[in-house]
């Protein structure tokens, strides 16, 4: 059922935009392409755009999943922890400093502000005494320290502020297939570290003692958790900015619904997160028309309220 | 009535820094002799500040003339030049250190954490949504922009206040509804930045970032005003938040109204952020940093609301005069320098309160 | 009429009642403690008559008065808490923790009088803690910690004293500690103590009146040689035991009911179906 909300979602993304398509006309343009102008646009805009939705969806909810399990923290999220901000940071001083254009050059610089941060978090969060309000403080803060930087580079270069200020909120807008092949290997990779180490993880969801008396690696599986949290946070920021929330969101609804077991967990979240993602994209493209809302704004918007009412729901104890 | 009495109200004789002050009228007061140093060091330190500040510029003018102007004696040159250009400025630059200040110091206390700070909370982002929404919805003036900035502060503290309401606003509940609503507001202040043409654009991030350049009289009065009422009454409510630090039920049975005082309390504190943001924008990390700055160097425990009100005045002023000194011709925003010193201030913060464990 | 009663009181959070219709009076000059098992609302009971639960019917009266109407501060001269949970601020030294405890009888004006000082050391001294007074509170031990927070609570200088479970999270020879002090305070200064504690021979023990409860009602109250039989442990824990006089003190000592059948005392009450 989740594939087929996947697949249903697809089409509506490739169908619905500042130009509707009728269902026939996507199939047209999917199978029997002849070049026109529908069929262009649903080869070189649609499905550019839904593919890179769907890897990068996949990417931040298993992400989420990974870091909640790491930090045993419900609270926990690349977007919200700063992993995108210090992505982002990176990105503007590359764009800024050292002149880099493109895409290529973006990517290598997002996976090292994403690395930092996500160490920075880790070590934060890993720490015995963490509870979750702290680390979602210590996140908060620093991702306004990150944009504060990032606001004040612009500020400095406004040249950069005119390319930026598109850039440092999430969306999926620019996709092109040029794109999607510069970082579909960086999160097939992640993808699958994520993918082999469902088992350890379960275990050290249990706490380090029991984990290690299960006989799992601690510190491998802690290594390999950082480096695809990595990958998947790193290069989901470079190829469209930072989106929050998704990390967070998906791996709640999934655990409604598979229970706590990580090998459950993971396949799930990989593939309704993008469902969920492709779903933002299309209500921003369809409810600000013939302009649109960048998908990352309306995942803040959609994320904030889910976040507050778990919040509400939870006693501390539990969080 | 002078004082009669004076004696160390430790234990036994053992050397302790808090002093009573007794009168004959049967009044008592508590005086920290550090802190009490402190506040008059911090005070000197901002008073200092600005004779410099108002001494620089293209017009120079030595400490002394900036006093004997202030004092009424100077040249009409140096009397248009201080009291229409340069006073302002600086009055608003104390003004809006001081709210940030004590209103970090309030949020601090109440969310018992040394990270839960009006701009972390959502309160900051609050006012930038409102005044962005003047500045590129409505292309709005000066005191309109301040009136968004205003308006939205005050209804995300309301909205935060009543999210986190549930038989009573614990401490954590507030923090994570506040970081909701960060995150919430951050997203939409995205959002209309790419609305905007590059014009409004720049304006926008350059209010973003905070800063004193061009402020006058106009942006002065409000703020004193708000000061003025404001600050007497969070004070008097500082032994309750004393005593509101060691939990809810202890506060209670202690007989605070510890709801009331929290409403009171986050009311002023929101209200004095949003009244500062609006002067001068969204000036980072001054409540951040300047509680916790006033709390080491006092060395004592309680909200430390009066010292907290000194430094983020002084720390303030002195960013100013950093802002305008260190890079040459190219003056940049107040808000660039607090923001870097607030990022290093809070790495630190985060490394050294994970090695205690409190992170 | 005692100083503190509550009259056919509900209680409850948001939609969940947890007692309805309870009246209780607390015995002036009484150390009386409030058992029962887990949830059985001893702790919301404890809540309501320190006014930090408003009953949704009926209502807590405090030398006559609606606690609720009064003013806080008042309240907070006349009725002390020991929560279950307070947070000592961070780098807080125990003699300025005790002194926070005066924070009812002070003013704007009046901030730190003779005798403000005066009852911080006697509470001090009285709980065995006047040597401790520059020290950090986050240097002590959890026995020394809670004998702070009593002597906060003393430095209120209260009437009556409510502890909600005083020896949770202490080892046994400091929840002895905090319990002997408790009776002292009770037996010297005359104060009424309410406690709610969760080890029924410590209640037993120490108690001048015990209230025992069960889902939300009142089972029995009295003095706890009267009222503690096995046939009372029984209907409001669910547990079979005998009960014997306690060697030191004669009070009544429960015996849970040994697991196998062989391990059963002479003279015990026969047990069926022990496992």
């Amino acid at each position: 059922m989740a594939v087929a909300a996947l697949v249903l979602v697809c089409l509506a993304s490739i169908a619905i935009g500042a130009k509707g398509l009728p269902l026939a006309d996507v199939w047209h343009g999917l199978f029997h392409y002849a070049g026109s102008g529908d069929d262009v646009l649903v080869r070189k805009v649609r499905i550019p755009r839904t593919v890179l939705g769907l890897i990068v969806g996949a990417a931040l909810g298993l992400a989420g999943a990974v870091m909640q399990a790491l930090t045993r923290n419900p609270l926990a999220e690349p977007g919200l922890l700063g992993v995108n901000a210090g992505a982002s940071a990176a990105v503007v001083s590359a764009i800024s400093f050292f002149g880099v254009t493109s895409l290529t050059g973006y990517v290598w610089f997002a996976f090292a502000g994403a690395a930092i941060v996500s160490v920075a978090v880790y070590l934060l969060g890993g720490s015995r005494s963490a509870n979750p309000v702290r680390l979602a403080l210590a996140g908060t803060a620093v991702t306004a320290a990150l944009y504060g930087y990032v606001n004040a580079v612009q500020l400095l270069d406004s040249a950069a502020l005119d390319r930026l200020r598109f850039w440092t909120v999430g969306s999926l807008a620019s996709a092109n297939m040029e794109t999607v092949g510069k970082v579909w290997p960086f999160i097939a990779l992640g993808v699958l570290l994520t993918l082999l180490i469902a088992r350890p993880l379960n275990a050290l969801e249990m706490g380090d003692d029991t984990a290690r008396s299960l006989g799992a690696h601690l510190t491998r599986t802690r290594v390999l958790a950082m480096l695809a949290v990595t990958l998947l946070c790193g290069a989901a920021t470079a190829a469209c900015g930072p989106i929050v929330f998704i990390g967070l969101m998906i791996p709640h609804l999934v655990r409604a619904i598979t229970g706590p077991d990580m090998r459950w967990i993971l396949p799930y979240a990989a593939v309704l997160s993008p469902v969920l993602l492709l779903g933002a994209d299309v209500v921003g493209r369809v409810v600000a028309r013939p302009s649109e809302l960048q998908v990352g704004i309306v995942t803040a918007l959609l994320g904030g309220p889910v976040f507050i009412h778990l919040v509400r729901r939870k006693r501390m104890s539990q969080l | 009535m002078k004082a009669t009495q004076e004696e160390t109200a430790g234990t036994k004789g053992t050397a302790r820094s808090v002093r009573a002050v007794r009168t004959a009228g049967g009044y008592s007061f508590r005086m920290n002799v550090r802190a009490s140093l402190v506040i008059v060091l911090l005070a000197a330190l901002a008073a200092g500040t600005a004779v410099v500040l108002i001494g620089s510029g293209d017009f120079s003018m030595t400490p002394g003339e900036v006093v004997t102007t202030l004092f009424g004696h100077g040249t009409f040159q140096q009397e248009f030049i201080v009291t229409d250009l340069r006073l302002p400025r600086v009055l608003v630059g104390l003004l809006v250190g001081a709210a940030l200040g004590v209103g970090g110091a309030v949020f601090q206390t109440i969310s018992r954490n040394p990270l839960g700070s009006p701009d972390v909370l959502g309160f900051g982002q609050g006012a930038t949504v409102g005044a962005l929404t003047v500045i590129v919805l409505f292309q709005g003036g000066a005191a309109a922009v301040a009136g968004g900035a205003v308006a939205g502060g005050l209804l995300t503290g309301v909205a935060v206040y009543v999210l986190a309401w549930k038989r009573g606003v614990h401490g954590f509940r507030l923090v994570l509804v506040g970081i909701g609503a960060a995150a919430m507001l951050t997203a939409a202040t995205q959002y209309l930045i790419t609305k905007a043409n590059l014009v409004d654009a720049t304006r926008a991030v350059v209010w973003m970032t905070g800063s004193l350049d061009g402020r006058d009289w106009a942006q002065v009065w409000p703020l004193l005003v708000v000061c003025g009422v404001l600050l007497p009454l969070v004070f008097a409510h500082g032994p309750a938040l004393r005593v509101m630090e060691m939990g809810d039920d202890a506060a209670y049975a202690l007989g605070v109204r510890v709801e009331r005082t929290r409403l009171v309390l986050m009311g002023s504190a929101v209200l004095l952020v949003a009244v500062a943001t609006a002067a001068a924008g969204p000036i980072a990390f001054v409540s951040l940093s300047a509680p916790q700055l006033a709390r080491r160097l006092t060395r004592s425990t309680g909200p430390n609301l009066v010292a907290a009100t000194f430094m983020g005045a002084a720390l303030l002023l002195v960013a100013d005069w950093v802002s305008m000194e260190a890079f040459g011709d190219r003056q940049l925003p107040v808000g660039v320098v607090t923001g870097v010193l607030g990022g290093c201030y809070l790495l630190w913060l985060l490394v050294s309160e994970r090695r205690a464990g409190r992170i | 009429m005692q100083r503190l009663t509550a009259e056919s009181v509900t209680l409850g959070y948001d939609q969940r009642v947890i007692a309805e219709n309870l009246s209780v009076e607390i015995p002036d000059h009484s150390f009386t403690v409030i058992v029962g098992p887990n949830a059985c609302g001893k702790s919301t009971l404890l809540r309501a008559l320190s006014r930090m639960l408003k009953p949704a019917r009926g209502r807590v009266l405090l030398d006559g008065e609606t606690i609720h109407s009064l003013p806080a501060k008042k309240v907070a001269r006349t009725l002390g808490l020991l929560p279950q949970s307070s947070i000592a601020p961070e780098g807080i030294t125990v003699a300025d923790l005790v002194a926070r405890g005066r924070y009812p009888h002070q003013g704007l004006l009046r901030q730190w009088s003779p005798e403000d000082e005066r009852i911080v050391e006697e509470s001090m001294a009285s709980t065995g803690i006047g040597a401790l007074g520059d020290r950090y509170v986050d240097e002590l031990s959890g026995g020394q910690r809670q004998r702070v927070w009593i002597a906060m609570a003393l430095a209120q200088q209260t009437p009556l004293l409510l502890l909600d479970e005083p020896t949770t999270y202490l080892d046994i020879q400091h929840q002895i500690d905090v319990l002997d002090l408790c009776a002292e305070l009770h037996e010297t200064q005359g104060r009424t103590l309410v406690a709610v504690l969760h080890d029924l021979n410590h209640a037993a023990r120490y108690a001048t009146h015990l209230i025992a409860m069960r889902e939300g009602e009142i089972i029995a109250e009295g003095a706890p040689g009267e009222i503690v039989t096995a046939e009372l442990v029984e209907r409001v824990f669910g547990l079979r035991c005998q009960v014997i006089p306690d060697p030191e003190t004669g009070t009544p000592l429960v015996i849970p009911a040994a697991r196998k059948r062989g391990a059963r005392v002479a003279g015990a009450v026969p047990v069926a179906g022990g496992a």
